[in-house]
This record gives structure tokens, sequence and C-alpha cells, in this order.
């Protein structure tokens, strides 16, 4: 971890979400409308290289934010940093939006749906390499070969299209793509919760892996605590919108000081786990 | 029916889809017997077969697929019944949970009318009665206001709510046997946590048979009186829930465990089992799991091995005994060296 050893306590955070709110206009079913506050208040910071876990339920807001973190939803209120720089506002122009990508990228759930597919493996990271940097060809097929070994992808999966890949193997291409942008942050919406057992800690040592050895920082957002602990160094768990607590993982999830966290603690199966008011 | 017969039977159950080129099988050599009151877990990956056990169990499988060995109920063979038994068997004795209850409730009527609709058509109660029996079977899949909750739409119940509504019109029918697949995977942990519990508090209050499938190995333990871990469409492990976190034997059983990681701690590395999960045409002549076994020699790529019984468990590896004495020593060493 060369990159961790060189971090100096003046390097910006990764992230930094300052009071940061959402609110939506929904139907209230009468013609009109009413508002949904889905974020309301959020700090937090993702440290240079470090990782973060941001864990919910469904209507924790989780989701909202990682959409406001790649600017797919803008904030009501409170502020996003990535790497110093703001993004609370919509990019002015399109060298701004670049910069944007270029700093940071988001890795989806789905890998059945994040693809184009029509296009190979290889051809959607190698559109991204083409679009993030000025790499001439000899250099690009170099980058291109050393994502692709990243991944851990077989030459034969990197020109396949994704109906010929299987979920983990998309997933793979999916963090190939994220990170032939070069992004010091990468976004990881539950990137691991639709694979099976086997893949997805697969998935979770590759991911181990890339930030040992780039010192990428990630935001994970995840209902599974497991998942959170074996990756993120942070935790914050959210509630309707809400941080009911956060710190590092061990002092959260060792020592919950929040009725909540203690029952999402208490409802996840672990070995000896029995389900609530059940005795054998 | 005496009391030796078992509630469910399966015997050398297989189960072949049309593909291209000829039948591909999905399911091999199933053998599994539940008794009242039992609930039974089948755990694996996709493909493993675990779902399409549960087709062959109510005998409602994909147009074209060819089913061999037998599905016993109370000691009838479900392919030897006459129309109208089956369908006494899929109305009163089995019931089914699904993963996805939105995908199973029809949007467009109301809670009370879905509940009720099987109990005045098919028992002939009336709708006074017939609503009574869904008030107090919501009750007891503890949902607060049953009243009211007969008056709304699907679409007003969250998703662990409604779930409990599947399982209270599952529990109207009366069924013996319970097929719950995947009840739990869409719902937040807390809401999985209670619906688990309520399976669980009906299963004991009344007798009930149940086969719980899931990919979560924990979450099956947690449940289930044993547990069948299933690899490309058959059976690799059958073990005691008790007994499964100390005697594991199958190198995928070991690997599901050593893969999912833990929330008190952080594993160094997960030991990640190499390659996918396959199914079960793709798999060689020998062991299915070979292509992705640490502890693969020849024979396990030549020759299938059988379900045989290890350590109070059923195993199918041919180097189970091996591996138990490699593990084993490997593991008082380390103590020793600690």
């Amino acid at each position: 971890m060369n990159q961790q050893a060189g971090r100096t306590p003046s390097e910006a955070p990764a992230v930094s979400a300052d009071g940061l709110g959402k609110v939506f206009r929904v139907p209230d079913g009468r013609g009109g409308h009413t508002t949904h506050a889905a974020v309301r208040d959020v700090s937090f910071e993702v440290a240079a290289h470090g990782s973060l876990g941001i864990v919910g339920e469904s209507g924790s807001g989780k989701t909202t934010i990682a959409r406001m973190l790649v600017g797919l939803e803008r904030p009501s209120s409170g502020t996003i940093a990535v790497m110093g720089r703001d993004r609370s506002r919509p990019p002015r122009r399109g060298a701004e939006r670049n910069r944007r990508a270029h700093e940071l990228q988001i890795v989806f759930q789905d890998p059945y749906t994040s693809l184009d597919p029509r296009q190979s493996a290889r051809s959607a990271v190698d559109e991204v390499i083409r679009h993030h940097t000025s790499l001439d060809g000899p250099q690009r097929a170099e980058r291109l070969a050393e994502l692709v070994d990243q991944v851990g992808l077989t030459n034969r999966q990197a020109d396949a299209r994704p109906c010929d890949l299987s979920g983990g193997q998309r997933q793979r291409v999916a963090i190939a793509r994220a990170l032939a942008a070069g992004p010091r942050v990468l976004v990881l919406d539950e990137a691991v919760s639709a694979l099976d057992v086997s893949i997805q800690a697969q998935i979770l040592n590759l991911l181990a892996d890339i930030r040992a050895a780039t010192g990428i920082a990630y935001l994970l957002i995840s209902h599974d605590l497991a998942v959170v602990r074996q990756l993120c160094d942070d935790v914050l768990v959210l509630r309707r919108g809400r941080v009911v607590e956060q710190g590092a993982c061990a002092r959260v999830l060792d020592h919950p000081t929040q009725e909540y966290t203690r029952a999402l603690r208490a409802a996840a199966p672990v070995p000896g786990w029995r389900p609530p008011g059940v005795a054998r | 029916m005496t009391d030796a017969t078992p509630l469910l039977e399966l015997r050398g159950l297989g189960v072949q889809l049309p593909g291209d080129g000829g039948p591909r099988a999905v399911l091999h050599g199933i053998d599994l017997t539940l008794g009242a009151g039992e609930a039974l877990g089948l755990v694996g990956e996709s493909g493993s077969g675990k779902s399409m056990t549960m087709r062959a169990i109510t005998g409602l499988l994909p147009p074209g697929a060819q089913l061999d060995g037998t599905v016993r109920f109370e000691g009838e063979d479900i392919a030897a019944m006459a129309p109208s038994t089956l369908r006494r068997y899929r109305d009163r004795g089995v019931g089914m949970v699904f993963q996805d209850p939105r995908a199973h409730i029809n949007p467009t009527r109301r809670i009370g009318s879905f509940l009720t609709e099987a109990l005045t058509l098919n028992r002939g109660l009336g709708r006074r009665a017939a609503q009574a029996r869904a008030i107090a079977t919501l009750s007891e899949v503890g949902i607060d206001e049953p009243e009211r909750r007969l008056r709304q739409y699907p679409h007003e119940l969250s998703g662990g709510m409604l779930q409990r509504v599947m399982i209270a019109s599952v529990l109207l029918a009366e069924p013996r046997l319970l097929l719950a697949d995947e009840p739990t995977t869409a719902l937040d942990v807390t809401i999985q946590a209670e619906v688990v519990g309520i399976l669980d508090q009906l299963r004991r209050d009344r007798g009930l048979g149940m086969v719980f499938v899931t990919h979560d190995l924990d979450l099956a333990l947690a449940v289930c009186h044993r547990v069948a871990v299933m690899y490309a469409g058959r059976i690799v492990e059958v073990r005691s829930a008790e007994r499964m976190h100390e005697e594991n034997a199958h190198p995928y059983t070991r690997g599901l465990l050593g893969s999912r990681p833990a929330i008190d701690h952080r594993a160094e590395r997960l030991t990640a089992i190499p390659g996918r999960p396959v199914s079960a045409f793709e798999a060689g002549p020998g062991c299915a799991f070979a292509t992705r076994c640490a502890h693969v020699q020849p024979l396990c790529r030549e020759r299938p091995p059988e379900l045989a019984p290890f350590r109070g468990g059923l195993v199918r590896c041919h180097r189970v005994a091996e591996i138990h004495q490699e593990t084993s020593d490997g593991t008082s060493s380390q103590e020793a060296t600690a």
C-alpha cells in the first residue's frame, strides 16, 4: 500500500458531505403535490484512500446519497465535495462534467442491466480509457490489458458480449469500466448484493486487492452489515434519511450506542442466530 | 397412512428440461424425506436446482420437462394421482410462499377478496364466516388492524406486510406441508427476522412440515432442523442444522461457509471458491464440483461420488475422509504453534 504510506495529513478528504438533504415532490393522490424528505442533514467524510460503508434498509436514503454523489440528483440542501471540489450544483460545461467523472465512478447493483448488451467488455472499457486519458494506441492497449487482468477476466471473457457472461463476470467488467476513468473514488451501490455467495466473496476479495494496490477510496452503499465490515474502515448507519450512528466499523458494529444499530445487528442471520421469539 | 409414512418423500428425483441438442438434466438423484412438524432447508446458489426441487414437489414443472423418480406425499405418488386428487393436494396439502409476494397477489383486488376467494368458492363458507377466518389468520401472522387490511389494496402494504398476507392466504387452506422459496430474500433484514420468526412459530403451532429454500446457509440453519446443500442439481451434503458449523465436510459446504463475511470481524481474505456455479447439464462425468474444488484428484473427474454417511451426515465426495483428516490435522498443528 505505497499510496497509503505516502498519505499526508493535509490531503483533502476523498468525499465530504455537509448537511446534505434531498426533498422530492410527490403526488398526494388528490391532484396536488406533497414533499418527501429522502435525505435529511447527512454529513460524512471519506478520507483519502479511505472506505466508508453506508448501511440502511429500504427507504433509508442510501441510494439517493449515491445518486447525488454521481450527479444524478441535485441536493436540495447542504454540500458535497469530491477531492475538495464542490459538486453540489450541476456542472456548467462539458470539461467540468468530465473532470467529475474522472474523479468519481460508480458500480451499480445489477450486473445484468448496467452494460450495453451489444458491446464487448473490451470495447466498453476501451471507450472509457479513450474518453478519459490521452494515451496513444499502444499505451491504451497496455492499460486495457492491465485492467482486464486486474479484475480477473480472461482474454476470452473480455471479448465476449454481456449475454455470454455470468453475473460475477459482468460485475468484473463494470468494475474495470469504472476504473478505466482513473477515479480517486469508487461508489459501489449494492455492487455485490445480487451475486451468488461464492461469487460475492471473489468480488469482495478483488475490491480489497484493488484498493490496496491503487489507494482508491470506496463509498459502499449496502444493506449488509457483514459486507460493510469486510470492505470498509468506517460505517454510517442511515434510517429514514437521517444518520443514526457513524464511526469506525469495529466501534459501531461491536459496540453500537443506538437502538436501531443494535436491532439491525440482531436481525442479521449469523452462526447460532435464532429468529425472534423462537426457542427450540 | 401410518405413523411411519413420512409427510414427503423424494426418491431418485430427477428433472430434464428440453434444450438445444436434447434434454438437459437440471436435477439429479434427489433423495429426501420430511416428517410432519419438521423443517428442512435447501441451500444452494444459482442453478443448484433448489427451486426446481420445489416445482417437482408440487408437480408444476415447465412444459416439456421430464420427471424421473418419485415424489410421495403422505405415501401417495403424485405422478399417479387422479386429477381431482392432485388438485386437492395442491389446494389443501401443500402451501407455497414465494420470494416476491407482489408478483403473486392480484394488484387490482382488495386483500379481503384475495384472502376469502378460495374459502367462499371452494370451501363453501359464507362471506362473513370467510372474513372472520381471514381476520383471525391475519392476526396470527402478526398483522395489526386486520379488519382495515381487508379493505386495502396490495400497493398500500409494504413488502413485509404483503408477505405476511401471502403466508396468511396459504394458512387459510390449512396445508400440512409448507414450501417457502426464498420467502425473505426481497425483504429488509429486520423484516426478514420477523417473517422467519412467524414461519417458525406456525410450523411448531400447527405441526406443519416445511421445506425452506434459501441461498443463505446461516438463515437456513436458524430455522431448519436439517439442511441439504445443493450444487449443480445434486445434494452434496445433508446434516442437522445444529451440527453443520462443527461437522461440515463437503468442500463446497466449507467454501460456502468461508465465502460469507462476518459482522464481528474482518477476514484477512475470504476463502472464495474459484470459478462460478455450474448447472447440472454443464457438469462432467465425475463430481460436479470438481472444476472448483481445491482437493480434486483424477478419480473425482472420472466417476460421480455417491451421497454416503459421514460423521453423522450425508456427504457426496470421494475424498471426504482424507480431506477431513488433512484439515483436522491442520487445525491441531495450528493450535500447537499458537
